[in-house]
């Protein structure tokens, strides 16, 4: 099948015609240039931004496991539908992605599903336990080649276990993403410690609950000389941290996710559960330090921590409810309004922080590739202009705990297409 | 008044003083041989206690049965670990019954205001302690109790000792004493104060000795032994030395102002925040406390469910 994207504006530059054939782009040709022979299907991009097709390091699909939340059909769908063509799948899921045979199971639903690559997280410890290895040679050296582990959802804090990790992934290039929290000072933690959380009376996750593994984890990483990414960096300190660590020259990524960028911890006022995530939500004063961070290349990558829940469990008690958040459908725009609009980065800024980096992190070959004659045609076309009114009820996803609901959003993606293939036209599923 | 009584900050100053006056009128009642009004015949309260306190469900039956209102007692036990049937559902089952007003004591901050906003229920929602967060009407017959003993609260200094960190009493009292006029001072040791507490508007001290002497009243608040532990969080080293630091003898007492008062929400441990002495001295108002906290909650249900009228004959 071949493609014409008329009048796309490549990472927000001038109108130009991208080829696609047989899953390669075969030109990109500034101006509206002649149609290529031979018929291919036109898509009209004008005005539309092309940006690589995104790739998202932390996504939560509930497959196996967890299928009333969400599964790798829908998850894919709604990452399709959000821009993304590969998403890492995190290890949380039942039974725990701690075996080749899982990531290989879970690898393989995402190529049936075929919205978009999926490779797996492999778990850093027996059922993320915490207590030790899981096989990671052997998840590595399987079909689903994991090369990102995670204990996602659970901090791996015993110092030693973390430094064996952190030495063992760097016989296959792998890193290990950390999920930043002491267990003992976050014991019962339901949001952010501060003024906001004495009194509404809902105990606190405190901010050095995160800051002191991460440091901790910085300086793991500098000894034994081996690659560290931190999951969803929600802090002011944290981003001080690892702007240190990058100081030292250490090799150390992070992520920040769209929610922490745009909301708040006075949304736990509500006592609505939808708004209860983990990390929790911070200060505006910490917002604003990720912008900061993200815009001056401290925080690598935007991720979405997409995190799918059945209603019951968030139509409930504050306490007793889920900690998570959708997310892939609504992290372009949320990194448009946050980012974009207010100037802190330009299109070639967001290619960069939503597919290039985090390909790079994942060490994906065939991902976040630029957008040029001869690469593979992994791409989304997006239209910035305008907004939309986020509807709960529309989620492609099998859950609806977005903490956007009715809030009014910027942009919207038109087109996503999986090597050469579209997997999202006219902003629905192909 | 409004519909809900969910937090103390939902009543400004006249809305206050109502409820107080109104506790006042009622509270006569309890002097006489037959205490009964009809005001509320044919309304429905439900008291729905997801956790075990029967000194408020009694007080709240008290109440609710003197205003003629019928009572359902709702016993629904549970943990925030044993996933019983959800609040949701609980709250479905009510409005089928055709409460027109909910009583909640729950285990979690912030369940009250969920049930009120929620759209499970139409009817009125009074908190009667969630988690935490708060408990409106201790803090209602708090101040009544003070009012009738000092008069107005305008600055009048209220130390309020113990374990603020854990205690919704505290949070309602430093909202509903302030509305009032009163200088509320916080004290405690440092691991019971909450992150952030310079924003409440109170005095803070780790130094009991130094407040007590300007204390117009001193309202202790209790103090579990498993918050020693570890698990607890352990948040002081022993009882003995909260006791010695924080607790209220007789020898502190003796450094109150003649007229200073002595309070404890109950239930106490004596020997632990307060001691025997203290607690049955000439000070206490304690017991005063509870037959307050009929009339007040006679006074809350009244104002709530007469401003929505249905068949109310007040």
């Amino acid at each position: 099948m071949r493609y014409l994207l008329s009048g796309a504006r490549v990472l927000g530059g001038e109108p130009s015609d991208i080829s696609i054939e047989d899953g390669v782009i075969t030109s990109v040709v500034p101006g509206a240039a002649g149609r290529a022979g031979g018929d291919p299907e036109v898509v009209d991009a004008a005005g539309l931004v092309a940006l690589p097709g995104l790739v998202d390091l932390h996504t939560h699909l509930r497959e196996p496991g967890r299928e009333d939340a969400e599964t790798v059909e829908t998850g894919t769908s709604a990452a399709a539908l959000g821009g993304f063509t590969a998403v890492h799948a995190m290890a949380n899921t039942d039974p725990v992605a701690d075996t080749a045979g899982v990531v290989e199971q879970v690898w393989r639903l995402g190529r049936e599903a075929g919205h978009c690559d999926v490779f797996p997280v492999g778990a850093v410890t027996v059922g993320l336990q915490g207590e030790r290895l899981a096989e990671l040679g052997a998840m590595a050296d399987s079909a689903a080649r994991v090369r990102v582990f995670s204990d996602d959802g659970r901090c791996v804090d015993d110092a030693v276990l973390m430094r064996r990790a952190l030495e063992y992934v760097k016989a296959f290039d792998g890193v290990v993403a950390q999920h930043a929290q002491e267990p003992r000072l976050t014991v019962g933690a339901q949001m952010n410690e501060g003024e906001l959380s004495g009194r509404l009376g809902l105990r606190g996750w405190p901010a050095v609950a995160e800051e002191a593994v991460i440091a901790r984890d910085c300086l793991l990483a500098a000894h034994v000389e081996s690659r560290l990414h931190v999951c969803h960096v929600s802090t002011a300190g944290s981003v001080e941290i690892v702007r240190w660590a990058k100081a030292e020259g250490w090799n150390v990524t992070a992520e920040a996710c769209p929610h922490h960028l745009l909301l708040t911890d006075e949304l736990a006022a509500t006592y609505d559960p939808v708004y209860k995530v983990n990390p929790p939500l911070r200060s505006a004063n910490d917002v604003e330090a990720l912008r900061q961070g993200l815009a001056d290349g401290t925080i690598d990558v935007v991720a979405t921590d997409h995190a799918p829940h059945p209603h019951e469990d968030k139509d409930c008690e504050w306490q007793s409810a889920a900690f998570g958040m959708l997310g892939l459908e609504t992290a372009l725009s949320v990194v448009q309004q946050t980012m974009v609009d207010t100037g802190l980065i330009d299109w070639a800024g967001v290619a960069e922080r939503m597919s290039h980096v985090p390909a790079r992190i994942g060490r994906l070959s065939d991902h976040g590739r630029p957008i040029a004659e001869g690469e593979p045609a992994n791409l989304v076309l997006y239209d910035p202009s305008g907004s939309h009114v986020v509807d709960a009820m529309q989620t492609a996803s099998l859950s609806r705990n977005t903490p956007y609901a009715g809030r009014e959003l910027p942009g919207s993606v038109v087109a996503t297409f999986l090597r050469g293939r579209p997997t999202v036209l006219d902003g629905k599923l192909a | 008044m409004r519909r809900h009584l969910l937090s103390a900050a939902d009543l400004d100053r006249p809305e206050a003083e109502l409820v107080l006056q109104t506790a006042d009128e009622l509270r006569s009642l309890a002097d006489r041989p037959i205490k009964k009004l009809p005001a509320l015949r044919g309304r429905t309260v439900v008291n729905l206690f997801f956790e075990d306190s029967t000194r408020t469900r009694i007080s709240f039956e008290a109440a609710a049965k003197r205003l003629s209102a019928d009572v359902i007692n709702f016993a629904a036990k549970g943990s925030s670990l044993s996933k019983g049937e959800s609040l949701k559902d609980t709250a479905l089952t009510l409005e089928a019954m055709g409460a027109d007003a909910v009583v909640i004591r729950h285990w979690a901050s912030g369940a009250p205001h969920l049930l009120a906003n929620s759209g499970w229920v139409r009817s009125s929602v009074v908190n009667a302690g969630d988690g935490t967060h708060e408990h409106p009407t201790q803090a209602l017959l708090d101040a009544f109790t003070l009012w009738r003993h000092l008069g107005s609260l305008d600055g009048r200094r209220i130390a309020i000792v113990g374990d603020v960190l854990h205690s919704r009493v505290a949070r309602s009292n430093a909202l509903l004493l302030r509305t009032l006029g009163a200088e509320v001072t916080l004290v405690a040791p440092p691991t019971l104060l909450p992150v952030g507490v310079d924003g409440w508007g109170v005095e803070t001290s780790y130094d009991v000795d130094a407040v007590l002497p300007k204390a117009d009243a001193v309202m202790m608040l209790r103090v579990q032994r498993e918050r020693m532990s570890l698990e607890g969080g352990g948040f002081f080293p022993s009882a003995r030395e909260y006791s010695r630091r924080y607790g209220l003898d007789s020898r502190r007492m003796a450094t109150l102002q003649d007229h200073t008062v002595v309070m404890h929400p109950g239930p106490m441990i004596r020997g632990m925040e307060i001691t025997a002495d203290v607690a049955d001295s000439h000070r206490s108002v304690i017991v005063e406390q509870v037959t307050n906290g009929v009339a007040v909650r006679m006074a809350v249900l009244y104002l709530l469910l007469s401003g929505n009228d249905s068949g109310g004959q007040a």
